[in-house]
């Protein structure tokens, strides 16, 4: 691990708390980012990312080096977005089974067939629409996503993270991205 | 609807980065041949693409003074030593100062006794200094726990310690005078003393 964030948590656990603004510093843009595609809007993300990081000082002692810091507080911040995502709306998810038909044919309208992915992704209404994909996955499906897809975390630190076997992971991707590619794969 | 259970497990292994040479190697053959599979698969693609290309936040620009402003409060001891270590200078400024007020206070306790400037032509009667009529007193006069009556004249400055000042209608002082009483005015003094000599051996 960074010697830099080794040498700030070591200051953290002796009582600094201005060396764990350096800490946030560092992890704010990727805390936020997981939040965000967790929740689904700015504002809860910004919460549960704050909170996210309190709680990561607050039980700076509970860390085990041992582990990659990352990891811990991915594993914090994905905890509480879990539960946040539980309190807000428990029955708005769509199994990964059931796809909405009349998502399909939106889907289908808008598509331009001779664009790339990335330029297709310049269009507002595109990033809405990925959004809203991961949103509608469940929670186990959309947490390994995030984590895979917007940090290009390795399975083994997925595993880290979710406490979870590699299989289990590998499972659960796959299903994620079938599921994905029933709302996207058409555009 | 792609062919099998298994050529659909190879097109995720391959997504992930974690499939044998031998096994790409017969799901692309297979995907060749297969419009089906190949559609399933380029979908597949599409949407990892998306949602890999998806544009990323940032938090507020003010997300970590938030986060700073929420944290419980640290542990008092901390905070100074921080503040010694980031202001070296303050922290020997104020150490000396509270060095130099302590001594003085400890002087300013002990120094109970009654004491003056020798000069010529003083007379002391219990505890006071006498300048009397008629004579003239050359230097400054320094009358510590005891007062002073100045009947005559003093060219000079004149400060009590600790005591009082009676001028008499016919005394003059030619130069300052002053009482010093509380420990506050021997504090500010002993600081004027100081800056007046540093201000002498400049000028010298």
């Amino acid at each position: 691990m960074d010697m830099f964030i080794r040498q700030r948590i070591k200051a953290v656990k002796k009582g600094d708390q201005s060396a764990f603004a350096d800490i946030v510093e560092m992890y704010k843009d990727k805390i936020y980012q997981l939040c965000y595609r967790m929740l689904g809007n700015r504002h809860e993300a910004e919460d549960a990312a704050q909170e996210a990081f309190i709680r990561a000082y607050v039980n700076i002692h509970t860390y085990d080096p041992t582990m990659k810091f990352s990891s811990w507080l991915y594993r914090i911040a994905t905890n509480l977005s879990i539960d946040r995502m539980r309190k807000k709306k428990p029955d708005v998810y769509l199994d990964a089974e059931v796809s909405g038909t009349d998502g399909l044919t939106m889907y289908s309208q808008i598509a331009d067939k001779g664009t790339s992915p990335e330029d297709a992704l310049e269009s507002l209404e595109l990033q809405q629409m990925v959004q809203e994909a991961i949103l509608k996955l469940p929670e186990k499906y959309r947490t390994v996503i995030v984590l895979k897809y917007i940090d290009e975390l390795s399975l083994q630190e997925i595993s880290d993270i979710l406490n979870l076997p590699i299989g289990t992971v590998k499972t659960r991707i796959h299903r994620g991205r079938e599921a994905l590619r029933k709302h996207l794969g058409h555009l | 609807m792609p062919c099998s259970e298994k050529i659909v497990q190879w097109m995720h292994d391959y997504l992930d980065g974690d499939i044998q040479k031998e096994e790409e190697q017969r799901l692309r053959n297979h995907i060749q041949q297969c419009e089906a599979c190949r559609e399933h698969f380029y979908a597949l693609e599409k949407t990892v693409a998306f949602v890999e290309n998806v544009s990323h936040f940032t938090p507020p620009d003010d997300f970590v003074k938030k986060v700073m402003y929420n944290l419980p409060r640290e542990k008092r001891r901390v905070r100074w030593k921080r503040w010694f270590t980031h202001h070296p200078f303050l922290t020997a400024a104020s150490l000396f100062l509270l060095l130099s007020t302590s001594s003085l206070w400890a002087v300013w306790q002990e120094d109970n006794e009654f004491s003056f400037s020798k000069q010529e032509h003083l007379i002391v009667q219990n505890h006071t200094v006498i300048v009397p009529e008629g004579k003239i007193v050359e230097g400054d006069i320094v009358v510590r726990n005891g007062d002073i009556k100045i009947e005559g004249e003093v060219h000079g400055d004149v400060t009590v310690i600790n005591g009082h000042k009676y001028l008499a209608a016919a005394g003059e002082v030619t130069g300052q005078i002053e009482e010093v009483n509380e420990v506050f005015d021997w504090i500010w003094y002993n600081v004027k003393r100081v800056g007046y000599n540093i201000a002498k051996t400049l000028t010298k």
